[in-house]
């Protein structure tokens, strides 16, 4: 089970309302790189791992990625809230405005739903590794992109943050991948 | 409601963030490395003195963790009177 804790991962500040900025970055919430299919995919891969290691680093992994959901829905949560009609409309808000008003939604940044059909888990270790090193490192040019649409530097100290934890989680899937190869050639063997 | 945090718990917070991201490094590593003697020390470290920090924001700033691993120190239910996250 998961207990909550009353704080952040790490701390959000923003200079100001910025609904084109959070509407960019909305897509880390709910598109196709972002933190929900991240700790949707780790936590739900971990039952058929083969290896102590490997169970462990997924749900560790998948654990943290809901905590940056929950950084990147405060990001976008204090760009919004005080954004009046008229910014709305030239942010290019107004479609999210018609559908959820300035409510958060699993949606990227042109507002396409979130689905089940961006992850897999195949059953075969390697294949799910491999696939979890590609997710980081997507992930990781996400944040990039971002970094480089966002004109508020609290924003981007925290994105900043974000991908440097991509980096840390594509190493430590490699790891894993190598851990787990060993394992399956030992296997054959004997 | 939300009560606006005073400077010490916000300090406070703040050495948790940080000590809490020293533990989960040391904790993501360890998952690929269990045999690291000198993590393992730093992880027990880590945790001993997150576990102190806790205790003090608890006693201080009102319940930081749900579901019984945080005392409620009021005669009010503080864990939905003090700020979310977001609110901060
Ligand atoms: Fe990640």
């Amino acid at each position: 089970m998961w207990i909550y804790e009353k704080k952040l991962q790490y701390p959000v500040k923003v200079s100001g309302k910025n609904p084109r900025l959070a509407k960019w970055i909305i897509t880390q919430y709910g598109g196709p790189d972002g933190e929900l299919g991240a700790s949707l995919r780790y936590l739900n891969q971990r039952y058929t791992m083969p290896t102590e290691r490997t169970r462990a680093l997924l749900n560790d992994i998948g654990t943290e990625e809901l905590a940056h959901l929950e950084i990147v829905g405060t990001l976008v949560y204090k760009l919004t809230k005080d954004a009046t009609i008229e910014e709305i409309k030239a942010a290019e808000m107004a479609g999210h405005y018609a559908d959820h008003d300035r409510a958060l939604f699993y949606v990227d940044a042109t507002g396409n739903p979130w689905t089940a059909a961006y992850i897999q888990a195949k059953g075969d270790p390697i294949a799910d590794l491999v696939e979890d090193m590609a997710a980081e490192e997507k992930a990781r040019a996400t944040y990039n992109w971002l970094i480089n649409l966002s004109d508020d530097p609290c924003v981007t100290d925290v994105l900043r943050f974000l991908r440097e934890r991509e980096v840390v989680h594509f190493q430590r899937f490699g790891e894993a991948l190598n851990h787990v190869q060993e394992y399956m050639k030992e296997k054959k063997f004997f | 409601m939300a009560v606006d945090m005073t400077k010490e718990c916000m300090d406070l917070l703040r050495r948790i963030q940080e000590m809490e991201f020293v533990a989960l490094e040391l904790n993501l590593y360890l998952d690929t490395h269990p045999n690291d003697t000198r993590a393992l020390e730093d992880y027990n470290r880590a945790a001993k003195e997150l576990k102190e920090l806790r205790e003090r924001y608890d006693e201080l700033c009102g319940p930081i963790l749900s579901y019984g691993h945080s005392r409620n120190r009021g005669n009010t239910w503080l864990w939905a009177e003090t700020p979310w996250p977001w609110e901060m």
